[in-house]
C-alpha cells in the first residue's frame, strides 16, 4: 500500500456514506484509484451517489466504513482536514453559489487568505492561477458580471492558486452552455497535460467523458462500470440501462455493425469513424 | 440586467481621494461630521462648505452629482426646517400669527439644523463616491478589529458584509426571473389593495427564500472546501497601509478644526 | 393563435452606460402547430425574443401580433394572452412556492378564475401529461420531489393554463441523461397528439435535429438564419462562424464528403448520414459480415 500510495492521489478502500438518519448508503462498498496525472470521469444519472462520493474526496464528509486517503493522507485524521483540502480541491456546479469575494482576484485568495500564506506570497500566486486559467485581464472584475464560463475558471483559479495535486469537478460544467462547457474543459486538460494535475470529472457529457484515461460509472451508490471510456462506451446497452448515454459516434458505430458492416465497435469521436468507414471502403 | 446595479455609488476614479487608505477616509470623515456639528454661525458653514468644496474638486466628482444624492432627502430637509421654526423658543419675534410666532432664533436653528444635514449627507457621499464597497468593509473590519479581544465578531461581520455584496445582484437578478415566470402563470403584481398586493408577494418571496437558502448551502460548503476557518490566523492579499496622502489629509482636517474653532471663539 | 413579430427592436438599459441593443428589427411569424427551435448563442437574443412572445417584454419599436392583436394596443389584455401563450423559463423548478404539488400546479388556472372543479380536471390532466402520478404525489410537498420531478411539475403548471403555445427556455439544462429523455418526450408528445405550437430554446444541436421542423438562429439580436432543419444544418461553416456546433452526425457528412464519400448534401439525422454509408460501403461488407 505504500508504494500505490506514492503515485497514487487518491485511493479509496470499502468506501461507504450514510447520511445521518438515512436508511441506506449514498456510497456503498467503493474501490477506486486515482493515480499521479490521470484524467478520471466519474459517471452516473442523478442520485447514483456521485457527488456524495467527490465530497468524500475533500474530507467534507468523513467516512462511515472503510477509507479515502488523499496523498497518502487519511481523511479521518482530523489533524489532516486542511492539507487534504489544499491538495485535493474542488469546484462545484453552480457557479454562483462558490464565489466568495467581490473581485475575481479576492476569490482566487481566498483559500491562500485562510491558510495564512503571506501577502506577497499570495499575489504572486493569484497571479499565476489567474494567468493558468486565461483570465488574467478580469483580475478586478465584479464576480456577476462575468459568463458562467468564466466564473467556473475563477473558481478553477481559486482552486489552482492552492497548488492541489488532484481537482475534483463536481458537474462543473453541468450549469454552463456549450462554448462555457468548452472553456472549461480544455482549462482542465491544459491543467491535466502540462502541469501534470490529476483530475476527476463528475459530469452527465459523455462527450466529456469520452476524452478521460478512465472512466467509473456509479448506479445507487456503487460502482457499476469501469474502464477506460472505448470499454465503457462499447458496451452500450448496460450503459443505457444505467440511465445513461453514449457519445454519438458510438451509438452510430452500433447501427452500423446491426446493419453487417463490420466498424470497431468502440469508435468514440468523428474523426474515428471518418477513419473507419475509410478503412473498410478500401477494403471494399 | 439588474445585475448591472452596483450597491452604493462607488463613482470609480484615480485621485487622490480614491487612493487615500480608507480607513483614515472612514475616520476623517467622521471628524469632519463633528466637526460640522461643533459650528454655530454662518461663516462657520461656510468654511465647511469651502472644505467640502475642495476635497470634492480633488476626488474628481462633479459637485452637481453630490447635489442630486440630496434630492431623495428633501422631504426630511423640510420636515427638519419646519419642525425647527414652528418648535424654536426664542425672544426676537419676527412675524406673529395667531399661535404661531416666527423668532429669529427659530429660524437661525431651523437653517442651521438643516445645513448640519445637508452637510452630513455630502461628507458621507464623498466617502461612498470614492470607496468601493469592499474597501469600507475592510477598512471596517480594521477598524474593530481590536474589539475582537472583547469578544466582538469583527472579522464575521466583515465577511457576511462581503457576502452580502457579492450576492445583492445576484439575488435581484434571480427575484427580477421568478416574477416574470409568476406573471407568465398570470400572477398579478400591479393591481388590487395593499392586502392583494401582499399576498401576490408571496410566489416571489417563498421561493426567493428557498434558493437563498439552497445558495447559502452550496456557499458554505464551498467555503469548507477551501480551507476557511474564521478569522484567525488569516492573511490578506490587499494589506491595508497609511501613505503620506492620509497624513495630508489630516493636516487638512486638523488645519479644518483650527479654522472653525479660531472662527468660532473670534465671532461666535 | 399565430404569433408575429414586426420590426422589432429592444433595448436594455436605454440611456445609461449599460445600453445595450438586445433586439435588432426582428421579423417572423409563428404558424398554428409548428415546432420552432431558437438557437444561438449565449447573449444573442434568444431569452429576450422569448419574452416579448407573451408580453413580458413590450418592444422599444415595433410590435408584436398574437392572433393579430397587437400586444401594445390599450385594448389588448395582456393577462389573458399569458394565458394563451404559455412560458415557461429556464430552471422552472426554483420558481414553485406553493405547499403541495396540486396546489402549485392550479395557480395558473386560479388566476385564469376557472371554477374548482375545471382546475382539478386541468392539474390532473397536466400531471398526466408530464408523466406524474397524482394519486402518489399530488399531495406532496414539491420540495420533496427529486430535480427532474420538479421540472415536470413547473411544466405541468404552465401545461395547465392549457396554451396554444407552449415556449421553452432550455427546458433540459442541468438535467441528467435520462431527465432530458423524459422532458424531450413530454414536449413531443404534447406537439404530435395536441397539436400545440412549441418554440424551444436549445443549445443541444442534436436535440434540435431530433425534433424541431424549422430552426431559427439568432446572433447580436438579429435572426441570422430561419428554415428547416435540412438547411440549417447543411451550412455547417456559418453556424461554426457564429459559434455554434452541430450535430455530430452533420459533422460526419461533411467529414466523410471530404473524403470522397458520397452523403447526400442536407443529410442531418443519424440513421440518414448511416445509411449514405451503408450505401457507399456496405455492399460488399454486408455480405462478408
Amino acid at each position: 500500500m505504500v508504494n500505490q500510495q506514492a503515485e497514487s492521489r487518491i485511493i479509496t478502500d470499502g468506501l461507504s456514506y450514510r447520511y445521518p438518519e438515512a436508511e441506506r448508503d449514498a456510497v456503498s462498498n467503493v474501490a477506486l484509484h486515482v493515480r499521479a496525472g490521470e484524467f478520471v470521469c466519474i459517471l452516473g444519472h442523478n442520485g447514483s451517489g456521485k457527488s456524495t462520493l467527490a465530497k468524500l474526496f475533500n474530507a467534507l464528509y468523513v467516512p462511515t466504513e472503510g477509507t479515502v486517503w488523499v496523498c497518502g493522507m487519511d481523511t479521518k485524521d482530523d489533524d489532516l482536514v486542511f492539507d487534504i483540502r489544499q491538495h485535493a480541491g474542488m469546484v462545484f456546479q453552480n457557479p454562483d453559489n462558490q464565489i466568495v469575494a467581490t473581485v475575481v482576484e479576492e476569490d482566487v485568495a481566498f483559500g491562500l487568505e485562510n491558510n495564512g500564506v503571506p501577502p506577497q506570497e499570495i499575489r504572486v500566486r493569484v497571479d499565476e492561477a489567474l494567468a493558468a486559467v486565461g483570465i488574467k485581464d478580469k483580475a478586478k472584475k465584479a464576480p456577476h458580471m462575468l459568463s458562467g464560463g468564466q466564473k467556473q475558471r475563477v473558481a478553477i483559479a481559486g482552486v489552482m492558486a492552492m497548488r492541489p495535486s488532484v481537482i475534483i469537478l463536481d458537474e462543473s460544467t453541468a450549469m454552463l452552455d456549450p462554448s462555457g462547457r468548452q472553456e472549461v474543459l480544455s482549462t482542465v486538460r491544459r491543467l491535466n497535460q502540462e502541469e501534470g494535475i490529476s483530475i476527476v470529472l463528475i459530469t452527465h457529457y459523455m462527450v466529456e467523458a469520452a476524452q478521460a484515461d478512465m472512466i467509473y460509472v456509479m448506479d445507487d451508490g456503487k460502482i457499476a462500470m469501469s474502464g477506460t471510456p472505448r470499454q465503457v462506451f462499447s458496451k452500450i446497452d448496460e450503459v443505457r440501462a444505467l440511465g445513461l448515454d453514449v457519445p454519438p459516434m458510438t451509438a452510430m458505430a452500433q447501427t452500423l455493425r446491426s446493419a453487417g458492416l463490420a466498424v470497431r465497435a468502440d469508435v468514440l469521436t468523428v474523426d474515428e469513424m471518418v477513419e473507419e468507414v475509410c478503412r473498410l471502403q478500401q477494403k471494399g | 440586467m439588474l445585475g448591472d446595479i452596483t450597491l452604493g455609488q462607488y463613482y470609480p476614479g484615480n485621485s487622490p481621494v480614491h487612493r487615500m487608505d480608507p480607513r483614515s477616509k472612514l475616520l476623517l470623515t467622521i471628524a469632519y461630521i463633528v466637526g460640522v456639528f461643533l459650528i454655530s454661525n454662518l461663516p462657520g458653514y461656510l468654511l465647511a462648505l469651502g472644505f467640502l468644496w475642495i476635497v470634492v474638486r480633488v476626488s474628481g466628482i462633479r459637485f452637481s452629482y453630490l447635489l442630486r444624492g440630496l434630492k431623495p432627502l428633501r422631504f426630511i430637509l423640510l420636515f427638519t426646517f419646519i419642525l425647527n421654526v414652528l418648535f424654536s423658543q426664542g425672544t426676537t419675534t419676527l412675524l406673529s400669527i395667531a399661535f404661531f410666532r416666527l423668532t429669529r432664533e427659530g429660524l437661525e436653528n431651523a437653517v442651521y439644523f438643516s445645513l448640519r444635514l445637508v452637510f452630513l449627507v455630502m461628507g458621507t457621499s464623498v466617502l461612498t463616491l470614492t470607496t468601493s464597497p469592499v474597501q469600507l468593509t475592510d477598512a471596517l473590519e480594521h477598524l474593530m478589529h481590536p474589539l475582537a479581544c472583547f469578544g466582538f465578531p469583527a472579522h464575521e461581520l466583515a465577511m457576511m458584509m462581503t457576502i452580502a455584496l457579492r450576492f445583492i445582484p445576484t439575488l435581484l437578478e434571480e427575484a427580477d426571473k421568478i416574477q416574470k415566470a409568476q406573471m407568465a402563470r398570470g400572477a398579478d403584481f400591479e393591481s388590487g389593495n395593499l392586502l392583494a398586493r401582499a399576498r401576490a408577494m408571496i410566489p416571489l418571496l417563498v421561493p426567493l427564500f428557498v434558493s437563498s437558502f439552497r445558495r447559502a448551502n452550496d456557499l458554505a460548503m464551498a467555503m469548507e472546501a477551501r480551507c476557511y476557518r474564521g478569522g484567525e490566523h488569516r492573511t490578506r492579499l490587499r494589506e491595508l497601509r497609511y501613505t503620506r496622502l492620509d497624513l495630508y489629509a489630516l493636516l487638512c482636517m486638523v488645519a479644518f478644526f483650527v479654522l472653525i474653532i479660531a472662527e468660532g471663539m473670534l465671532l461666535g | 393563435m399565430p404569433i408575429a413579430a414586426e420590426g422589432v427592436n429592444y433595448v436594455y438599459m436605454a440611456g445609461s452606460p449599460y445600453e445595450t441593443k438586445a433586439l435588432d428589427d426582428v421579423n417572423l411569424t409563428i404558424e398554428d402547430g409548428e415546432f420552432v427551435a431558437l438557437i444561438g448563442h449565449t447573449g444573442s437574443g434568444k431569452s429576450t425574443l422569448v419574452q416579448h412572445l407573451n408580453g413580458l417584454l413590450a418592444p422599444t419599436s415595433g410590435r408584436v401580433l398574437v392572433d393579430g392583436q397587437d400586444l401594445a394596443d390599450k385594448g389588448t389584455d395582456r393577462r389573458a394572452v399569458r394565458f394563451h401563450v404559455g412560458l415557461v423559463f429556464q430552471y422552472p423548478e426554483n420558481q414553485l412556492f406553493e405547499e403541495t404539488v396540486e396546489k402549485d400546479i392550479a395557480f395558473g388556472p386560479k388566476n385564469l378564475g376557472l371554477p374548482q372543479e375545471e382546475i382539478g380536471r386541468r392539474v390532473r390532466e397536466a400531471m398526466q401529461k408530464v408523466a406524474l402520478s397524482y394519486e402518489e404525489l399530488a399531495q406532496r410537498s414539491v420540495f420533496e420531489l427529486s430535480g427532474g420531478q420538479m421540472r415536470r411539475v413547473a411544466i405541468a403548471g404552465v401545461l395547465a393554463m392549457e396554451p396554444k403555445v407552449l415556449v421553452l427556455d432550455e427546458p433540459c439544462a442541468g438535467l441528467d441523461p435520462r431527465g432530458r429523455e423524459e422532458i424531450l418526450g413530454l414536449i413531443r408528445r404534447l406537439h404530435e397528439e395536441s397539436g400545440t405550437t412549441i418554440v424551444m430554446v436549445s443549445h443541444s444541436m442534436d436535440d434540435v435535429a431530433n425534433l424541431a421542423e424549422r430552426v431559427i438562429v439568432m446572433e447580436h439580436g438579429r435572426i441570422a438564419m430561419d428554415g428547416t432543419p435540412r438547411e440549417i444544418f447543411s451550412k455547417g461553416e456559418a453556424l461554426r462562424a457564429m459559434g455554434l456546433d452541430v450535430p455530430q452526425a452533420v459533422e460526419l457528412a461533411e467529414a466523410l464528403r471530404a473524403r470522397g464519400i458520397p452523403v447526400p448534401e442536407g443529410a442531418y439525422l443519424p440513421d440518414e448520414v448511416a445509411q449514405a454509408v451503408l450505401s457507399a460501403v456496405g455492399g460488399g461488407q454486408q455480405n462478408a459480415g
